[in-house]
C-alpha cells in the first residue's frame, strides 16, 4: 500500500491506483475531461495536470501510478498554471454557443473553464468550424465543440463493443466521427451522450426541449427490459422530458439501452386517459362508475373456471397482487404472467432467477447461452458479458441465436440437439465447462416459451448440476449458482413470486386463450397484458386495464386507463431476483389512475372487502405473500431445487430469440417515435427491408 | 487529409492481384501472430499503388478485411499518414519541399517555377492527368536543398530551370535521373572532398 | 579536425559500393561472431565507456539505455527497434547511412539486438525513402543468404531477424512511443510514459528504440573499444558525429567530425563557409529545427556538442546545422518551422493540437508585424503553456524555436510592428 503526500496530507491508497484516484481518496479534487473510470486511460486533454517533487514538469494525475513516497501537488503555482494553461487551450477553439447549446448547465467544460480558467480570451484568431456528424436518430452531434478526449471512441471500442467510432486526420483537423457516415449500431449509443464532457454529442429527441434547472429530478427503475436499470426520470411539469442511468454498480453500472433512454416519448403517445367502454361494437368515454358498473354486470352470476387474467410484462408488483386477490375472490384458478408461454416454474425460485448475478458475471470463466440474444434481450448483461469478455480468460458457448454480441464465442448449435448432447457430454464445449471454475450457464425465453420448454428447462438444470455450475447453499459461504434464467419482462420475476401461475385445475396462457377462442372463458381480465394474440379472445367479455391503446386496448369492451411506470410507485423485481422501487416522476394523463388503486376499488365495487387501503398496506400484502419483498435492493439467495421436465423429450428445432425487434418490444416503445426511427434505421434497414414493407 | 470520402468518387470494389495478395502475405509473415495489423501501413501503400497512387474506400476495407481490424482503425491510419492520398492524382506526384531548410535555398522559386510549367497550383491536377502538384514537409534531403518528390524519387539541388527541366523530360516521356541535379556526389560538398580524402577501406576495424 | 582513420562512415556519400562485398572490404561484418562470443555485459559495458550519447536528438546515454532491458529472459520477446524515421528538418544524416553504409548498420542491429536479448529487430524508415529502403531491403536480403543474420546469425548460435518497415508519412513517428504505435498498425500517436518501452513496448514486451547512427557506430566501438571512442571530443560528449549543413552556405553537406568541433571551424572548413562570409552570418540553428536558434555572437565560439550548446539554451538535437546569413527574414524562417509542427502535431492531446496552430497563426502575423507589441509576451506565454504539459516532446520541440526567436531577435520582431504601425498611420493620415 504505497503512501503518498497530497497537499501536504499523508494518505495511503492500494496499490495499483493513480496519482488521480489518491487525490480523490484524500478529497482533493482534480479537474478533468478525458479520464474516467470505466474507461481506458487516455491522457490526452491534460487537465488533470499536477506537480509532483522531483519532476521538471507537472505530470498527467490520471495516468501515472502512485507510488511510495509521491509529494504531490495540486494547488501550487505549476499545477494551478498547468490547468489555467490547458483551459484556454481548449476553449480558444470552442464556440462561444453556450446559450444555444443542450449542453449548457450540465456541462464539464463550462463549470471547470469558471473554476479553473481566465476570465477573457487573449486568442484573436479565427476559431475552427467542423462539419456535423450524422450519427443516426439518436446522438445529435455539434462536432465544432468536440474536445477530442475520446470518451466517445474508447466506450464504443470498449464497452459498446461497436468499432464505429474514431478520430480520423491528424493535428488541429483530427475529427472524431465514424468517416463514412454512419449510424450509430449499438444499443447502447446513448450512453455517449452522458459520456461526452461538452455539448459536441447531445440527444436528439430532447434537443432544444428542456434546461437541466427546469427540470425535476425523480429516482427510479426501469421496466423495459428484466434488469431493474436505474434510472432518473427528468421531468418539466407534468412530462417525462428524459431517462438518465443512475449509478448501480450491481446492476448497470453508469450504462442504460438506448431503449430504457429513449422510449420515453412513447409515453405521451396513443394514452388511455379515460375509461371507456363498448357500446354497439364501438368503444366509447365512459366514467370509472360506467366502467366498472359493465364489468360486474359481465362477470354477474359467472363461475370463477370461467373467468381469466392475463398479466402484463411491465406491471408492477403491487397491482399484480391485488388482481391476485381479486381473482381468487372470483374464485378463479385461471391466471398467469407468462404471456411468452415461457415453461417456467414458479414452485423453485432459484430455477427461474439469474442466480448468478449481473456483477457476478465477472466471477465467470464460462457462460453457456442457451436459446438467447443477450444483446437484444438484456443490452445490460450483454455490456457485462462483454466486460468480461475484455478481462481475458472467458469462454462463451452458444447454443440458439447466432448473432454479433460484440465478443467473440463458440457457436455450438441452433437447438435442443446440441444442448442435450452437451448435457451427456457429447460435445467438444463439455471439456471447456468441465475445466471451468465458475461455469454458468445463462437460459433464454427463447429456449423456454416452446411446447418442449419445461423439457428444456428440466435439461438446463441437470446440466448445471453435472458441470458444477450450482455449488454451497448461498453465496455468502463462497459458494457459485451458475444457472441463470435471463428475462426479458420486467414484471415476470415478480408474477412468479407472488404465484400469478395456474391455480389447481387452471389454465395458463394458452389454455385461457383456448378457452375463450372456444367459449368457455366468458370474461379476460388483460392487466396491461399485449403481447398475446388477441384474436383468439373469441366473443369473451374483455377488460383492459393499462396505459397504452396497443393491441390489448384495441380489443376490449372495458378499459380501464392506468399509470406506466413513471407515473406510480411501484415495485418490481429483476431476473436476478432483486426488488426495487420505482418512483412516480409525474401522474397519470386525464382519468387515469395508479394501477393498484383501480383494481382495489374495482374490488370494492363487485363486493369483495380488500385488506388494503394504502401503498403501505399493499406493501405488506406483498410480504405476506413472498417475503422476498420485504428486502429490497438485495439478493436474497434461493434454495435449489426441482424444476422443469428432464425426462420428457427436447425438441430439435433450433432456438429463436423472443425479441426481434429491440427498440419495440412492448407498448410503450411501440408508440414511441423515436423507437421507430431506430426500427427503421437499425432493424429494418440491415434486414433489407423498408418501412413499408408489410 | 479530407474528412469528406464521398469527394472523390469512388469505385465499388477493390481486391489484390493475386501478384499483390501475395506480397502481402509475406509482409504479414515479418510480425508476430496475432500482431497483422502492424503490417496496415505497408499494405495500404501496396494498395495505393495498385489503385494507382491513391487510395479508395473499398481499399481501405479490403485491408481492413485482410487484416481483422475494423475499418475504422484503417481508416483513422490513412487519414494519419501524409503519404495516403485519399483523392486521386496525376501520374506524377510532384510534391515541393517549402520546410526552411529547403525555403532557405529558394524552395519558393521552385515552386513558382512547377506551378508556372504546369500550370497548376498546389493541390490541383493538370487537366490531362499527368501532374499533381503538392506542398510537402521536411523529406530529409536538407543540405540537397531544395529539392521536390517525383512519386518514389528525390530530385535535388533544384533551382528554377533545373526543376523546369526535369518537369518537361517527364513530359516527353522520359525519366531525369533523380539525385542532385547539379551532379555532385550526393550529400558530399561540392567540388573537393574535405574528408575521406585517404585511400579507400581506412577506417572501420 | 577527425582523422580519416577514426572515421566510422567511410562510404558515407557512396563514392563506393553499398552492396555486401564491397562492404566487407570496408571492414564491415568482420568476426562478428567474436564480438557476440565476447557477450552481453562486455557490450554493454564497452557502449557505457564509450560515452555514446544517442545520435537522435536527445542525447540519452547508449550504455545506460540497454541496462533498462531486463536481464533475465522474461518469458516475453524482446525487441529492438531502430528509428529510421529521419525527419525533423535539416537532418538528412541517416538517409546516408542507410542508403549508403546498410551493411555497417545492419551490423549494428545484430550486435545491439544480442546487448538486449532481443531476437527481433525492426527498422522503421520513413516512408518517402523509397530508394534508401530499397538499398536497405537488398542488403537485409544478403545478410540473409550470407547467414549473417537470422538463424544462427554470424554462426554465432544467436538467432535474429532483422525486418525493413517503412512508415507513411509523419514527423510524429520520430518520437519513440507513436512510432511503436505506428509498428503496431495504429495511428503514431505517442503512448503515455510510464510504462518506458524497456518495461512495455512494442506488442507491451520489453523493447529499446535507437536511432540508426548510434547503432551504427556500436560495431565500431567494439571492435576498437570504448575508450577509442570516449577518447574523441570531449568528455561525456565523445565520439564522431555526422553534421548536417544546410542553409546559407557555400557547400552544403554531411559530415563525420569529431564531437565539440567548433561551430566556426565545422562551417568554414567542409561547408565552404557561410555565403558572403562570416560575418554576412545572421544566426545558425545548431542541431535541427527543434532547437532554438542562435544570433552570430554565440555561434563565434560555441563547440558543437551536447552540453555545450545546452550552456547556450540550445541544444545540439540531430547535429543539423541550419546557417541563415543576414539577407534571411529571421521571423519568417521560424514561422515556417511553426506551420511545420502545426502540420505534424498528432492531434492528442489538447496543449499541442490547440497551441501549435495557435502560434504559427500569431507567428505569421508577425512576419508582417500585424500585431501588437504585448503579443509577443503573450506568445512567449504560450510558448510556455505548451512546452512541457503535452504528452511527448513535440509540443517543447514547436515551442523551442519561437522562444530562441524572442529570446535573441526581438528588437526585429519589434521593428516590424511598429513599422506597420507607422505605414497605417501614414496611411490614414493622407
Amino acid at each position: 500500500m504505497p503512501k503518498l503526500v497530497i497537499d501536504g496530507r499523508e494518505i495511503e491508497v492500494p496499490a495499483g491506483v493513480t496519482v488521480l484516484q489518491a487525490c480523490e481518496a484524500a478529497g482533493v479534487e482534480v479537474p478533468r475531461f478525458c479520464y474516467h473510470e470505466r474507461l481506458s486511460i487516455a491522457g490526452n486533454c491534460r487537465m488533470c495536470l499536477v506537480e509532483m517533487e522531483k519532476s521538471p514538469k507537472p505530470i498527467a494525475s490520471c495516468a501515472m501510478p502512485a507510488a511510495d513516497g509521491m509529494v504531490i501537488r495540486t494547488d501550487s503555482p505549476m499545477a494551478k498554471k498547468a490547468r489555467k494553461g490547458v483551459m484556454e487551450f481548449l476553449l480558444i477553439n470552442h464556440p462561444l454557443d453556450c446559450p444555444i447549446c443542450d449542453q449548457g448547465g450540465e456541462c464539464d467544460l463550462q463549470d471547470q473553464a469558471m473554476a479553473y480558467g481566465f476570465d477573457r480570451s487573449r486568442y484573436i484568431e479565427n476559431k475552427r468550424a467542423v462539419e456535423d456528424k450524422e450519427f443516426g436518430p439518436l446522438v445529435k452531434t455539434s462536432m465544432t465543440r468536440c474536445i477530442h478526449c475520446t470518451r466517445c471512441i474508447r466506450f464504443a471500442t470498449e464497452v459498446a463493443g461497436v468499432e464505429d467510432l474514431g478520430a480520423t486526420g491528424r493535428g488541429e483537423h483530427m475529427e472524431v466521427g465514424t468517416y463514412v457516415e454512419k449510424a450509430l449500431a449499438s444499443e447502447m449509443s446513448g450512453n455517449i451522450i452522458d459520456l461526452c464532457p461538452v455539448g459536441a454529442l447531445t440527444s436528439k429527441p430532447y434537443a432544444f426541449t428542456a434546461r437541466p434547472w427546469e427540470l425535476r429530478k425523480t429516482e427510479s427503475v426501469d421496466v423495459m427490459d428484466a434488469i431493474g436499470s436505474n434510472i432518473r426520470v427528468d421531468a418539466r411539469g407534468n412530462e417525462v422530458m428524459r431517462v438518465l442511468p443512475r449509478l448501480n454498480e450491481d446492476i448497470n453500472e453508469e450504462w442504460i439501452s438506448d431503449k430504457t433512454r429513449f422510449a420515453c416519448d412513447g409515453l405521451k403517445r396513443q394514452r388511455l386517459d379515460r375509461p371507456y367502454v363498448r357500446r354497439r361494437g364501438k368503444l366509447v368515454e365512459a366514467t370509472w362508475p360506467e366502467a366498472f358498473g359493465a364489468i360486474a354486470e359481465a362477470v354477474k352470476d359467472l363461475s370463477g373456471e370461467k373467468i381469466a387474467a392475463i398479466v402484463g410484462d411491465q406491471c408492477d408488483a403491487e397491482s399484480m397482487v391485488v388482481l391476485k386477490d381479486l381473482v381468487a375472490q372470483l374464485g378463479s384458478p385461471n391466471v398467469d404472467c407468462r404471456q411468452d408461454r415461457a415453461k417456467l416454474d414458479a414452485s423453485c425460485r432459484a430455477g427461474y432467477l439469474f442466480n448468478t448475478t449481473i456483477a457476478g458475471i465477472e466471477s465467470a470463466d464460462v457462460a453457456l447461452l442457451i436459446g438467447t440474444d443477450p444483446r437484444r434481450e438484456a443490452a445490460i448483461v450483454n455490456t457485462r458479458l462483454r466486460k468480461r469478455h475484455r478481462m481475458g480468460g472467458f469462454a462463451v458457448g452458444v447454443i440458439g441465436p447466432h448473432n454479433d454480441l460484440t465478443y467473440k464465442y463458440d457457436y455450438l448449435g441452433g437447438g435442443g440437439q446440441t444442448l442435450v448432447e452437451l448435457a451427456n457430454g457429447r460435445h467438444g464445449f463439455a471439456e471447456k465447462l468441465k475445466a471451468a471454475k465458475r461455469p454458468m450457464l445463462i437460459l433464454g425465453q427463447g429456449a423456454l416459451a416452446r411446447p418442449d420448454g419445461a423439457a428444456v428447462l428440466g435439461v438446463a438444470r441437470k446440466l448445471a448440476e453435472s458441470f458444477g455450475m450450482v455449488r454451497g447453499a448461498d453465496h455468502a459461504s463462497g459458494a457459485w449458482n451458475g444457472f441463470n434464467v435471463l428475462h426479458t419482462a420486467a414484471a415476470r420475476v415478480g408474477g412468479l413470486d407472488l404465484g400469478l401461475v395456474p391455480g389447481p385445475k387452471g389454465r395458463d396462457v394458452a389454455g385461457i386463450l383456448d378457452g375463450a377462442e372456444a367459449g368457455d372463458i366468458k370474461v379476460v381480465f388483460l392487466l396491461a397484458a399485449d403481447e398475446i394474440n388477441t384474436k383468439r379472445l373469441g366473443k369473451a367479455f374483455v377488460i383492459y386495464q393499462g396505459h397504452h391503446g396497443d393491441s390489448g386496448a384495441q380489443r376490449a369492451d372495458v378499459i380501464l386507463p392506468g399509470a406506466a411506470y413513471t407515473e406510480k410507485n411501484g415495485t418490481y423485481v429483476n431476473t436476478e431476483g432483486r426488488v426495487q422501487h420505482g418512483y412516480a416522476a409525474i401522474s397519470p394523463p386525464g382519468d387515469a389512475r395508479e394501477d393498484w388503486k383501480i383494481l382495489r376499488a374495482l374490488s370494492e365495487r363487485l363486493g369483495f372487502k380488500p385488506a388494503y387501503d394504502s401503498l403501505k398496506q399493499v406493501r405488506a400484502r406483498l410480504n405476506e405473500v413472498s417475503p422476498t419483498f420485504g428486502r429490497p435492493d438485495a439478493i436474497v439467495p434461493s434454495a435449489w431445487g426441482q424444476f422443469g421436465q428432464a425426462q420428457s423429450q427436447v425438441q430439435p428445432q433450433p432456438f429463436l430469440s423472443t425479441v426481434v425487434n429491440f427498440y419495440m418490444t412492448d407498448p410503450i416503445g411501440r408508440a414511441s417515435v423515436t423507437m421507430a426511427k431506430c426500427t427503421q434505421a437499425f432493424v429494418l434497414k440491415s434486414a433489407g427491408k423498408t418501412g413499408t414493407d408489410g | 487529409m479530407t474528412s469528406n470520402p464521398a469527394k472523390a468518387v469512388q469505385p465499388k470494389s477493390f481486391a489484390f492481384t493475386a501478384e499483390n495478395l501475395a506480397r502481402a502475405q509475406k509482409i504479414i509473415a515479418r510480425y508476430p501472430q496475432g500482431r497483422q495489423a502492424s503490417a496496415v501501413l505497408p499494405l495500404l501503400d501496396l494498395a495505393q499503388r495498385q489503385a494507382g497512387g491513391w487510395l479508395p474506400l473499398a481499399a481501405m476495407d479490403h485491408v481492413a478485411g485482410i487484416l481483422e481490424m475494423a475499418s475504422i482503425r484503417v481508416y483513422e491510419v490513412a487519414t494519419f499518414y501524409s503519404m495516403f492520398n485519399l483523392e486521386p492524382v496525376g501520374r506524377y506526384l510532384v510534391q515541393v519541399c517549402t520546410t526552411t531548410p529547403c525555403w532557405l535555398c529558394g524552395s519558393e522559386a521552385v515552386a513558382k517555377a512547377c506551378e508556372d510549367t504546369l500550370g497548376i497550383r498546389f493541390g490541383e491536377t493538370t487537366p490531362d492527368g499527368l501532374f499533381t502538384l503538392k506542398e510537402v514537409e521536411c523529406l530529409g534531403a536538407c543540405v540537397n536543398a531544395p529539392m521536390v518528390q517525383i512519386n518514389d524519387d528525390y530530385y535535388e539541388d533544384l533551382d528554377a530551370d533545373r526543376v523546369r527541366a526535369v518537369l518537361q523530360a517527364l513530359k516527353a516521356g522520359t525519366k531525369p535521373k533523380p539525385g542532385s541535379q547539379t551532379g555532385r556526389q550526393t550529400s558530399a560538398p561540392a567540388g573537393a572532398p574535405t574528408t575521406l580524402t585517404a585511400a579507400k577501406g581506412a577506417g572501420g576495424s | 579536425m577527425l582523422r580519416d582513420s577514426d572515421r566510422v562512415f567511410t562510404n558515407l556519400y557512396g563514392q563506393a559500393d553499398w552492396r555486401l562485398n564491397a562492404a566487407r572490404a570496408r571492414g564491415d561484418w568482420d568476426g562478428t561472431k567474436d564480438l557476440i562470443a565476447k557477450g552481453r555485459d562486455w557490450m554493454v559495458e564497452q557502449v557505457k565507456a564509450s560515452g555514446l550519447r544517442g545520435r537522435g536528438g536527445a542525447g540519452f546515454p547508449t550504455g545506460l539505455k540497454w541496462s533498462f532491458m531486463p536481464k533475465q529472459p522474461t518469458g516475453r520477446p524482446h525487441y529492438l527497434v531502430v528509428n529510421a524515421d529521419e525527419g525533423e528538418p535539416g537532418t538528412c544524416k541517416d538517409r546516408d547511412i542507410l542508403r549508403h553504409d546498410p551493411h555497417k548498420f545492419l551490423e549494428g542491429c545484430l550486435l545491439a539486438s544480442f546487448a538486449m536479448g532481443a531476437g527481433t529487430c525492426y527498422i522503421y524508415i520513413r516512408g518517402e525513402f523509397y530508394a534508401e529502403a530499397s538499398n536497405m531491403q537488398v542488403a537485409i536480403d544478403e545478410a540473409y543468404a550470407a547467414g549473417l543474420i537470422g538463424k544462427n546469425a554470424c554462426g554465432s548460435g544467436f538467432d535474429c531477424d532483422i525486418h525493413l518497415h517503412r512508415g507513411a508519412g509523419a514527423y510524429i513517428c520520430g518520437e519513440e512511443m507513436a512510432l511503436i504505435e505506428s509498428l503496431e498498425g495504429k495511428k503514431g500517436q505517442p503512448r503515455l510514459k510510464p510504462p518506458f518501452p524497456a518495461a512495455m513496448g512494442l506488442y507491451g514486451c520489453p523493447t529499446t528504440v535507437n536511432n540508426v547512427e548510434t547503432i551504427a557506430v556500436v560495431p565500431a566501438i567494439l571492435r576498437r573499444g570504448g575508450a577509442w571512442f570516449a577518447g574523441i571530443g570531449r568528455p561525456k560528449n565523445s565520439g564522431t558525429k555526422i553534421f548536417c549543413i544546410s542553409g546559407h552556405v557555400n557547400k552544403p553537406c554531411n559530415v563525420e567530425e569529431e564531437m565539440g568541433i567548433p561551430m566556426r571551424e565545422l562551417i568554414d572548413r567542409h561547408a565552404g563557409g557561410v555565403r558572403g562570409g562570416w560575418d554576412n552570418l545572421q544566426a545558425v540553428i545548431p542541431g535541427g529545427s527543434s532547437v532554438p536558434v542562435l544570433p552570430k555572437s554565440i555561434c563565434d565560439t560555441v563547440l558543437m556538442d551536447f552540453d555545450a550548446l545546452r550552456d547556450v539554451q540550445s541544444g545540439l538535437g540531430t547535429a543539423a546545422v541550419i546557417v541563415m546569413d543576414k539577407s534571411n527574414d529571421i521571423v519568417r524562417a521560424i514561422a515556417r518551422l511553426s506551420k511545420f509542427y502545426k502540420h505534424e502535431s498528432c492531434g492528442q492531446c489538447t496543449p499541442c493540437r490547440e497551441g501549435t496552430g495557435w502560434m504559427w497563426r500569431v507567428m505569421e502575423r508577425l512576419v508582417r508585424g500585424d500585431a501588437r507589441i504585448d503579443e509577443i509576451d503573450a506568445l512567449e506565454e504560450v510558448t510556455r503553456q505548451v512546452e512541457g504539459h503535452t504528452i511527448c516532446a513535440l509540443g517543447d520541440a514547436a515551442a523551442w524555436p519561437i522562444q530562441g526567436l524572442i529570446r535573441h531577435f526581438r528588437p526585429e520582431l519589434e521593428r516590424r510592428i511598429h513599422a506597420r504601425a507607422a505605414a497605417g498611420a501614414a496611411h490614414a493620415a493622407e
